[in-house]
């Protein structure tokens, strides 16, 4: 700066005193002496801890960081230095030292000794900062984990145990809750998942887990929990008592595309609706329409559970008719994120075609899909025998012959069945029992594919789960040529790439145990 | 010789004392470990006074002399600048300076001959030191601290300034004293050198931290271990008659 103001400075030499001590020649400094004097006059890692016990569990590879969190850490890793650093750090602070190097020095690690070489900064004698490095022993003793030692005491000991319910014949409700807990990684802590007859058992190590998974199917599905615990032990000294808790959830029983007649409470409840009615939709609510008039209402957990009713005739009972004509009697119309289209129409059963002239003519919220020669999947109340309290409350309805659910595509499907599909879905790690037999086993998987066919068929179900690509699938030509263009299936952009880090994903998971 | 004492536990010494070739004024201490310690060495030389200045011990930074006069800052009560007239020989002139900077000790360094001062001192004060100290004034820093006094103290045969100053201006200082200076330390490291001690032609008294080689290195460039005062009569004798013969 001086230069370019056009100052003249005199050039500054430092020049050299003795040292005060042992009277070397050396360059003045703040103390006024030399480093190996101040060395010897000073140490700075004076007070500093140089021995420190840590706990180590040696079935995990964790180290104990008080009071109750264990830390996972490799030897010589960074997690680990950064670990025994903090051990040390106050000390290093109550004595005002700055920490400028460390890093480990090699030890065997039989010998339990964890060495590290800390290098520090500290101001002594009038400004003068001194450097030093000194070495922190580190000795690791070996102390199990509470959850290491649970485990060693009994593997599968759990605390907590949901119980998921659905009492229906089918499986696909689960199938498509398994789908939404993988999405939202909401067993991520469970220990043991058990695929039980009308149901999947979760057990916890913890009873908040419990309650948070519990949480979660309440926000997912229309369900009704209770929950009791078992006295296990207790030590009325201490005052500690060891329950196991067990949740039961039960999910209701309407399932979409079921056909319901409502009980005359419920019915005047909702306002003179149904009382025939079809489910759309089941969340945390249950979506019902009437068919014949496209009123719709939902129906939240508590109002379904404070007077619950069952399903009149389900989707096992679906029947196939051919759409002979169609006419639209209102516009399209849009209730709760679908279209929907009132239309009489003229139907006929495809058992029935060919061999005799039973025509129904039926109302249908479907209008906007059918057209003549279309199949139809629906319910034939013509034929049908119920046995249902509900329905014989309502003495002067007239029951219509049949109520089309939903379009059917079983025809076109037929050229493509035993192709792969270019998607798939992961699945829960889940242990069956497999002591019902082959029938059973196969029943589940045409379930599967069922459930797979609806993901296909309705974008709303695939809303809130995770597609991913299957890699193997290599689309052929000719079923691309063959397969009409209307035939539903899962478009490309929805799938999501299936992560190469699968076995990391897998080592996160054993982690997070 | 140099002496190394302690004023009260205290090992800056030079700022409860005063040393000149003419007196030696010593703080009034609690003690008279530090006051006899001086007696010892000077009484038979020299008087060696007890006082205070405005009320304080801290004498030895509050004002200057050398064996012409002695300069007290306006604090200075009447009752100890008579003290002070009274003690001192007939030939030292004691006079009181009007200065906004009142630590005279701290912003001007003396000899005989020449004195090193604060760059901001007044005019007045300037042409007072001059008169009645009989000294060339120049207007000096010592290692960039404009307090020349604290960080340099030199007699009439050398000196020793602050450990920081660079070559350069050790050269130029030298040459505006001329006596030979070098960098240095007392008590241990310490650079506020006439804190830490006092010193005329023949004796010099230091921080009893001083370490050995500091002692050494004062010793050598005070030139204390052949000075006595006989001794300069000796030598001045010797050369006298050298040069008569």
């Amino acid at each position: 700066m001086a230069q370019d103001t056009g100052m003249f400075m005199v050039p500054q030499t430092i020049g050299s005193v003795l040292c005060c001590k042992c009277g070397i020649l050396m360059v003045p400094n703040a103390a006024n002496m030399c480093v190996m004097c101040l060395r010897s006059e000073v140490d700075i890692t004076e007070g500093l801890l140089k021995h420190v016990i840590i706990m180590h569990c040696p079935e995990c590879d964790s180290y104990l960081h008080p009071p109750t969190t264990w830390i996972k850490a490799q030897l010589e890793s960074r997690e680990l230095l950064n670990f025994l650093v903090n051990k040390v750090k106050p000390s290093l602070q109550k004595a005002k030292v700055r920490l400028v190097d460390v890093n480990f020095i090699w030890t065997e690690p039989h010998s339990k000794r964890i060495k590290l070489n800390l290098k520090v900064q500290k101001e002594v004698l009038n400004g003068a900062v001194l450097e030093q490095s000194y070495v922190v022993e580190f000795v690791s003793q070996d102390h199990m984990c509470e959850s290491c030692s649970r485990v060693q005491a009994n593997p599968d000991q759990w605390v907590a145990a949901v119980q998921l319910r659905q009492h229906v014949a089918h499986r696909r409700t689960f199938f498509f809750l398994e789908q939404l807990i993988l999405k939202h990684d909401a067993a991520a802590r469970a220990i043991k998942i058990t695929q039980t007859s009308q149901g999947i058992d979760f057990h916890f190590a913890n009873r908040s887990h419990a309650v948070k998974f519990v949480e979660f199917v309440n926000k997912v599905a229309p369900v009704r929990s209770r929950h009791d615990k078992q006295l296990v032990s207790h030590d009325s000294k201490s005052n500690n008592y060891n329950y196991k808790y067990t949740f039961s959830v039960e999910i209701s029983p309407i399932c979409r595309e079921d056909l319901i007649c409502l009980p005359r409470e419920v019915s005047t409840g909702l306002g003179n609706m149904g009382p025939l009615v079809i489910c759309t939709k089941v969340t945390n609510s249950i979506a019902l329409m009437n068919p014949f008039t496209l009123r719709y209402c939902f129906l939240d957990a508590e109002q379904y559970w404070r007077a619950s009713f069952k399903s009149l005739l389900t989707r096992r009972q679906l029947v196939e008719f051919i759409v002979l004509d169609v006419e639209i009697v209102s516009p399209e119309v849009y209730i709760g994120g679908s279209r929907y289209a009132l239309a009489e129409a003229q139907v006929a059963r495809v058992s029935d075609f060919g061999r005799n002239d039973t025509i129904f003519n039926i109302k249908t919220h479907l209008g906007h899909l059918l057209s003549p020669g279309d199949y139809a999947l629906g319910y034939d109340l013509y034929g049908a025998n119920f046995n249902d309290n509900e329905l014989d409350q309502y003495k002067d309805f007239p029951v219509p012959d049949a109520i089309l659910i939903k379009k059917s595509y079983e025809e076109k499907r037929q050229s493509k069945r035993g192709k792969r599909r270019p998607w798939k879905l992961k699945s829960l790690k889940m242990e069956v029992d497999d002591s019902r037999g082959i029938a059973d086993k196969e029943k589940m998987n045409s379930e599967y594919e069922q459930f797979l066919r609806d993901l296909e068929e309705n974008p709303d179900l695939r809303f809130n789960i995770s597609l991913y690509h299957e890699k193997d699938y290599q689309p052929s030509e000719m079923s691309s040529m063959i397969d009409g263009e209307d035939l539903p299936s899962v478009p490309l952009e929805e799938l999501l790439a299936d992560l190469e880090l699968d076995d990391e994903k897998d080592e996160d998971d054993n982690t997070r145990e | 010789m140099a002496t190394r004492l302690k004023f009260e536990n205290s090992c800056d010494v030079g700022v409860f004392s005063k040393l000149t070739n003419a007196y030696c004024l010593v703080a009034i201490g609690g003690s008279e470990n530090f006051y006899s310690t001086f007696e010892s060495e000077l009484a038979d030389v020299i008087p060696v006074v007890k006082t205070s200045i405005a009320g304080t011990r801290i004498i030895g930074r509050l004002c200057v002399g050398n064996k012409n006069g002695l300069l007290v800052p306006h604090t200075t009560t009447d009752q100890e600048l008579q003290q002070l007239r009274n003690s001192l020989p007939d030939q030292v002139v004691v006079q009181r300076i009007e200065e906004r900077l009142s630590a005279l000790g701290n912003c001007v360094a003396c000899n005989d001959h020449v004195a090193l001062t604060h760059t901001d001192l007044d005019k007045e004060t300037e042409e007072i030191i001059a008169d009645v100290l009989g000294v060339e004034v120049f207007r000096q820093t010592v290692a960039g601290n404009v307090l020349v006094g604290s960080y340099c103290v030199f007699s009439n045969r050398g000196g020793v300034v602050h450990p920081h100053t660079s070559i350069e201006d050790l050269d130029e200082l030298s040459t505006l004293i001329q006596v030979p200076l070098v960098a240095g330390t007392v008590n241990r490291g310490s650079e506020v050198i006439a804190a830490g001690m006092t010193v005329n032609d023949w004796t010099a008294f230091c921080g009893s931290d001083t370490t050995a080689t500091e002692l050494s290195v004062i010793e050598s460039v005070f030139k204390l271990r052949e000075a006595h005062p006989s001794a300069i009569v000796d030598e001045m004798r010797k050369s006298l008659i050298d040069s008569y013969v």
